[in-house]
């Protein structure tokens, strides 16, 4: 029995080597795609606030575009999830450094935009969208755990959802335990029925145990994967840069998601 | 929907530990805010701390996460009989089959300003802080699971002051689609300099105890809180009181003011009433957000005064706790459900001048009558809203 089942109709990818799913694709199907600049483009965001926008926000903002551009649907009627292990760590970097040394010159501005929730703010705010919006983190399971809540969103309420994953390198001492050495952003706008956008169908399954593991990765796909959280959604990608198949995710420390990917369009 | 049964929930914050101190607080009308004495170079305001957490032993099995949040969270776990509760939920369902989905703002970062404050010479964390888990926000929920040996769905909801309501949302879609079959909510927010220093930027922080919809209000006092409850199918406990309805919304306005016309607020009111299939008359009591800054307190009273009639009583709370930030859905949720349990809409303490904005239905003083249907109102940075309906076994909307 599948107990859930949704519909993919937009993809957003970033990191230092792929600009965009599309560019996946090319790199899975053995070519070398050119790297993105080194900044995400983060157009949907108006120029002023694109030009203040901390890194998270930008990266956040970029792969969400992405997907609900792929789409076609406009972006103020979907529910949003917006998931990071560890949100603006160049923040928190920021803030802890400051706090130890002169606390009462910490900024007013990276205060509010050190909250977990700034990316899905700065995107409802650029969007005009009024729609439930949530952000929210599991670690290592970050993007499973964003995968399902966002499935839930879409079975429970019936509605489109965005769903955008991703984290920025760590920064000072902070960075150095948190291990996330390269910045990586996915996203997804998922749908409850097939439509003329549908991409790909997914089933999942809860699978409870904590000693399965991830689906095995190919270079440079593992590694990348080890250098950042959000990068655990690399096995979904892949497969839907393909033509169908199964993989499984971390949704919790010791919860599976298992997903099988059926080809659509 | 369908309603969920609230079959235990605890709350743990500056006027005390567990529900029995809360009533007491709320019965005498005594607030629990005192000047600030927390950090090495305290600013001069008033804070809402919780009193034992710094002598909260965590299990030895459970010590690599011990930091502030978590002794707090452990606390808080302690009281009311709910890690019992939460068993007998284990043992009735299974471990896979309890989600477990908690709202915090900071987690542990005071744990990661600590390690800052003390960096080894070569600029490290010292050693007894290379604790990855306690610097990463999910450090609450992820403690929490292991502390309760729960293995479902397990999330962290970080939407500012929102967060620990909008995990009953959560927990309601996981019940409804058959993913779980019960759920533990809350959330668990501790005092840190991030948000002491960090509200004081942005000149939002009170020089005195907070004063919610007062004339003169002058901003927050920050408080600290623990907060949890037990969410599972009415079968299971008919005799328990129910989450009716919550609503969600996004401001799409501003990253640290309300939309002036508060319309992301009556959005969430509105999905709230609609899903609980309540008449804004049915309500009895609201705890509102009332956070005592000038805007929210503007926006939320003049919500109150076009959507409910006089006969609704509301009143904001943080007079006695402070503002906890992540942990306030949960705090204040609990607070709702006391009202119904006990027949008392807690007088709202610290509106000595009433704000002219403020119509009759506010509550100032506490009055006891029988409360059916309450509301809580949560509303966070980034313009991201909660709303939440509570109501007493055997009601129908």
């Amino acid at each position: 029995m599948s107990a859930l089942r949704v519909y993919v109709e937009g993809i957003g990818l970033w990191s230092p080597q792929l600009a965009d799913f599309a560019t996946l694709r090319a790199l899975l199907a053995g070519t070398t795609p050119p790297a993105p600049p080194p900044r995400p483009a983060a157009a949907v965001l108006p120029p002023n606030e694109r030009r203040r926008a901390p890194e998270s926000v930008l990266l956040a903002v970029e792969v969400a575009g992405q997907a609900v551009a792929m789409s076609g649907r406009d972006a103020a009627s979907l529910a949003c999830v917006f998931a990071s292990a560890h949100g603006d760590q160049a923040i928190t970097d920021y803030m802890c450094a400051t706090l130890a040394q002169a606390p009462a010159e910490l900024s007013p501005t990276r205060f509010h935009n050190s909250v977990h929730n700034a990316a899905v703010g700065y995107w409802t705010i650029a969007t005009g969208c009024h729609a439930p919006s949530t952000a929210i983190c599991a670690r290592r399971a970050s993007f499973g755990a964003g995968l399902l809540e966002a499935a839930g969103q879409v079975l429970a309420e019936q509605r489109p959802v965005l769903l955008a994953c991703s984290d920025i390198a760590g920064s000072g001492p902070l960075g150095e335990v948190s291990d996330c050495r390269q910045p990586f952003g996915c996203a997804l706008v998922l749908a409850p029925q097939a439509g003329a956008a549908t991409l790909a169908r997914l089933d999942f399954d809860l699978q409870p145990g904590a000693d399965a593991i991830d689906t095995p990765l190919p270079e440079p796909l593992a590694g990348w994967r080890g250098g950042n959280p959000s990068a655990a959604a690399l096995p979904l990608l892949a497969l839907l840069a393909g033509r169908g198949g199964r993989c499984r995710l971390a949704a919790a420390a010791t919860l599976g998601l298992v997903i099988d990917m059926e080809r659509v369009a | 929907m369908t309603p969920l049964a609230v079959t235990a929930y605890t709350a743990t914050s500056a006027v005390g530990s567990g529900l029995a101190a809360q009533l007491d607080a709320l019965e005498r009308a005594r607030g629990g805010l005192r000047p600030n004495d927390f950090g090495s170079a305290p600013l001069t305001c008033w804070i809402g701390r919780v009193d034992g957490v710094e002598d909260t032993a965590l299990p030895a099995a459970l010590a690599a996460w011990d930091c502030r949040n978590n002794r707090l969270a452990w606390l808080g776990l302690n009281q009311d009989g709910f890690l019992d509760r939460v068993r007998a939920a284990r043992a009735r369902y299974g471990a896979a089959r309890v989600a477990l989905l908690l709202g915090t703002s900071t987690a542990s970062i005071g744990a990661t300003e600590e390690a800052y404050r003390r960096l080894d010479p070569d600029g490290g964390m010292p050693d007894d802080m290379l604790r990855p888990a306690i610097h990463a926000p999910h450090s609450l929920a992820a403690f929490a699971a292991a502390a309760l040996a729960l293995q479902g769905p397990c999330l962290t909801v970080s939407t500012a002051c929102s967060s620990s309501a909008k995990v009953f949302a959560s927990a309601e879609r996981m019940l409804r689609l058959g993913l779980v079959d019960a759920a533990v909510v809350g959330g668990v927010d501790t005092l840190c300099d991030s948000v002491l220093f960090g509200f004081n930027a942005l000149e939002l922080v009170s020089p005195e105890p907070c004063r919610p919809f007062d004339a003169a209000r002058n901003g927050i006092s920050i408080g600290e809180a623990a907060g949890f409850a037990l969410l599972e199918r009415v079968e299971a406990a008919p005799h328990a009181p129910r989450l009716l309805g919550y609503g969600e919304s996004s401001d799409a306005h501003h990253m640290s003011t309300p939309h002036p016309d508060g319309l992301g607020a009556e959005l969430a009111l509105r999905d709230a009433l609609a899903r609980a299939g309540l008449d804004a008359a049915q309500v009895d009591y609201i705890n509102l957000h009332g956070t005592a800054s000038q805007k929210n307190d503007e926006v939320e009273a003049a919500l109150v005064g076009r959507a409910f009639p006089a006969t609704t009583r509301a009143s904001s709370t943080k007079g006695f706790t402070g503002h906890t930030l992540g942990a306030a859905g949960i705090l204040e949720a609990t607070i709702a459900l006391q009202a119904i349990e006990h027949g008392l809409v807690p007088g709202n303490l610290g509106g000595d001048t009433p704000d002219p904005i403020c119509g009759a239905h506010f509550a100032w003083r506490n009055e006891q009558r029988r409360v059916n249907v309450a509301l809580s109102n949560s509303f966070g940075f980034g313009g991201n809203n909660a709303c939440l309906a509570f109501a007493r076994a055997g009601f129908a909307a």
